[in-house]
């Protein structure tokens, strides 16, 4: 229960900490060995990053990668603290929500010059991804994957209620028709589910209707736009108004992608890395398959796209090794590896292809379809200020306790005073 | 000379960075390192901020039920595992293997027992008949919740300190009383709670301190993305909130401030009433 005083000491005693955690030797030749480590967050792909390694070291024999695996929550929290106290790791995935605050707090490093004297093509990744990493003008970040959405259904369920499998003509009507005949308060069977989860809910509908989470020069809040705020209500009218998802409370208790893979809803949003999950349960891999995501009542199918890079710590010791790592992380034969397992799309073009072949159960080829749709993830400088400021405010829009256009306002609102706040 | 050490890592770990804590709260914090000096202005947001308020309120109330809840159960607890009942380290281990287990796993396995749809609680009430709620996610709920894990949590270690407070009082107390023809419920109320008093004060300081603290446990079984968070986040976990997942360094030890102004005042305020009703001797 003396949580509250180590976290005090953790956050306020850089110099301790540094002290006390080291990594690595302390002075680095080219021909001298090294260890360097790479933090990431997803136990899932941690065997691909091996075989990463592997094939890495047995090039590279100088040098060593230990891969430190610390779940999303405490990811950036450590990441923060440690990098601060110069014991961070060398290289590390980095996200687009908190790119730009690395990048311009310089807590990961600049790699132009080293692009340049490696003659790194970096016409080869995903356009959209490689904007995002790229801060003033320089870029920070090579590369890893992208997301891509799709409809997962359940096979199953559709049959019994006499439903016609979605297919790449659905609009939101559809879903909304489909999932009301889906629906069995008997049985415990809802046709949707509609967490309250942005990346995974309004993210992918607000765009569709030519709304905005933020304005293209990232200084104001796109919230309290009519568009905006139509994106969102499609999600809590399945649950306020439709009845044809289960409520806030029972996703918040019970994960919405669980409830899929056990029959309990019949459809739902899912990401690019999530197949592997449904195919490690039984049931989600005999019955679950996925259609193109439903576009927008107007036929658009824009989208907020997320995608990974590897960065490399401004503080790291060996920082020409890590770059050797970095870059090899961003090579085709590590696309290769990773897509072969099926969980994540290279953002490596050409190589979605083994993606969408790694899981025959499943048309994987729907999230590769989807790509050309990608819009950057909304992010400021420091995004964390307001995102889950956002998240923790549209909880009474779910439940139905305020209007989500009442919310929005509130939400736009607290973000313009965060974003007035980055600029100083 | 033997206090050194203890001392050392008091001072170095304990002492020091409290006062780094009030310096920092009138500063503004760069996002690795660097921080300037900005005066009040963490306060003035600080007063302005519902959140703030929240938190205190959040804070009171599983402090308040704590207060009540842990001395009375760790008594009654302490009182069913005294030597010679049957079964007694039985009951001694399961009250207190909470202690010893780590809160995540504390966490978790309350989290399955809550679930709304799934949970055990909620199946045993469908058995009578009772429509439980979500008792995690409904904001109206999660408090409480959350108050009986901690309660239930902190059984085992006050209990341990009530055991060896009922051990120390002479029997003599309780002849004397039996010849004065005080059955076993006088004897109780009028030898062995009095006697009791210095452990029960200690009990409740202690509670009432780490109550003030609770983080763990909303972190784990509630957590941002819920709808309840804002009727469960307690001072702590919004310390950590806003320094570590907003990056508001200077503002998070501002909260952290008045965390350390209100246990400074409520444990004074204990130590001030104890002389009302704790008996030394």
């Amino acid at each position: 229960m003396n949580t509250a005083r180590r976290l005090l000491s953790l956050c306020l005693t850089p110099l301790l900490l540094a002290a006390a955690a080291c990594s690595g030797s302390s002075e680095s030749a080219d021909n001298e060995h090294v260890t360097l480590t790479y933090a990431i967050w997803d136990q899932a792909q941690s065997a691909a990053m091996k075989q990463i390694i592997e094939e890495f070291h047995a090039q590279h024999p100088n040098i060593d990668v230990q891969v430190q695996v610390t779940p999303w929550e405490s990811y950036w929290t450590k990441l923060q603290t440690s990098i601060t106290a110069g014991s961070g790791p060398d290289v590390l995935w980095m996200t687009m929500v908190y790119a730009k605050y690395y990048a311009v707090g310089g807590g990961i490093a600049p790699l132009d010059d080293k692009i340049k004297d490696s003659k790194l093509d970096m016409g080869a990744y995903v356009p959209a991804v490689t904007k995002a990493y790229t801060v003033d003008g320089k870029v920070y970040g090579i590369p890893k994957d992208v997301n891509g959405f799709g409809l997962c259904y359940n096979k199953k369920l559709f049959d019994a209620a006499k439903v016609k499998y979605p297919d790449d003509s659905w609009t939101w009507s559809d879903v909304i028709a489909a999932a009301q005949k889906l629906t069995n308060p008997q049985k415990g069977v809802f046709g949707f589910v509609a967490p309250e989860a942005d990346e995974l809910s309004w993210y992918l509908t607000v765009p569709q209707v030519g709304g905005q989470v933020i304005s293209d020069d990232e200084k104001s809040s796109g919230y309290d736009k009519p568009a905006t705020i139509q994106g969102i209500q499609f999600w809590t009218d399945m649950i306020t108004k439709y009845h044809v998802s289960p409520t806030l409370q029972q996703t918040t208790d019970t994960d919405p992608l669980a409830m899929l893979t056990s029959g309990k809803v019949a459809m739902r949003y899912c990401g690019s890395w999530e197949p592997e999950e449904i195919a490690a349960v039984p049931y989600g891999k005999a019955n679950i398959d996925i259609a193109p995501l439903p576009a927008g009542p107007d036929g658009n199918r824009k989208y907020y796209s997320n995608g990974l890079a590897n960065s490399i710590s401004a503080k790291s010791k060996h920082p020409q090794q890590a770059w050797e790592f970095a870059q090899f992380l961003g090579s085709e034969r590590a696309a290769e590896i990773q897509a072969k397992t099926g969980t994540v799309i290279p953002a490596y073009q050409g190589h979605a292809d083994a993606y969408a072949k790694a899981m025959p159960e499943f048309n994987l080829q729907v999230f590769v379809d989807h790509l050309k749709y990608a819009e950057p993830f909304p992010a400021s400088t420091d995004t964390a200020a307001w995102r889950d400021t956002a998240t923790k405010q549209f909880a009474d829009a779910w439940t139905g306790k305020a209007p989500v256009a009442d919310v929005s306002q509130r939400v736009a609102e607290a973000m313009n005073a965060a974003l007035a706040k980055e600029k100083k | 000379m033997f206090l050194l050490p203890a001392a050392a890592g008091l001072l170095v770990f304990e002492i020091w960075p409290t006062f780094q804590t009030i310096y920092y709260s009138f500063t503004s914090w760069g996002a690795f390192g660097g921080h300037v000096w900005s005066g009040l202005e963490n306060y003035r947001t600080l007063i302005a901020d519902s959140d703030v308020l929240h938190a205190v309120v959040n804070t009171a109330i599983i402090s308040a039920i704590s207060l009540l809840a842990v001395p009375l159960s760790a008594i009654v607890a302490a009182l069913l595992s005294l030597p010679g009942m049957r079964g007694v380290t039985v009951y001694r281990t399961l009250y207190f293997l909470p202690v010893v287990t780590l809160p995540a796993a504390v966490a978790l396995t309350w989290k399955f027992l809550f679930n709304g749809d799934y949970g055990l609680i909620n199946w045993l009430l469908s058995k009578f008949g009772i429509d439980g709620p979500h008792w995690l996610s409904d904001p109206a709920t999660a408090i409480f919740a959350i108050s009986i894990v901690a309660v239930w949590g902190s059984i085992g270690y006050n209990m341990v300190i009530f055991l060896s407070g009922i051990r120390g009082i002479p029997v003599d107390y309780y002849e004397a009383a039996e010849l004065d023809g005080a059955g076993r419920v006088s004897q109780f109320f009028h030898v062995t709670v009095p006697l009791l008093t210095p452990s029960i004060f200690f009990v409740t300081v202690i509670t009432v301190i780490n109550s003030l603290q609770a983080f763990d446990l909303i972190y784990l079984m509630v957590g941002q993305q819920s709808p309840a968070i804002a009727r469960t986040e307690t001072l702590v976990y919004l310390f950590y909130q806003r320094g570590f997942a907003e990056h508001d360094g200077g503002y998070a030890a501002a909260i952290g401030v008045v965390l350390l102004l209100a246990t400074l005042i409520l444990t004074a305020a204990q130590f001030r009433l104890q002389r009302r009703w704790v008996h030394y001797g």
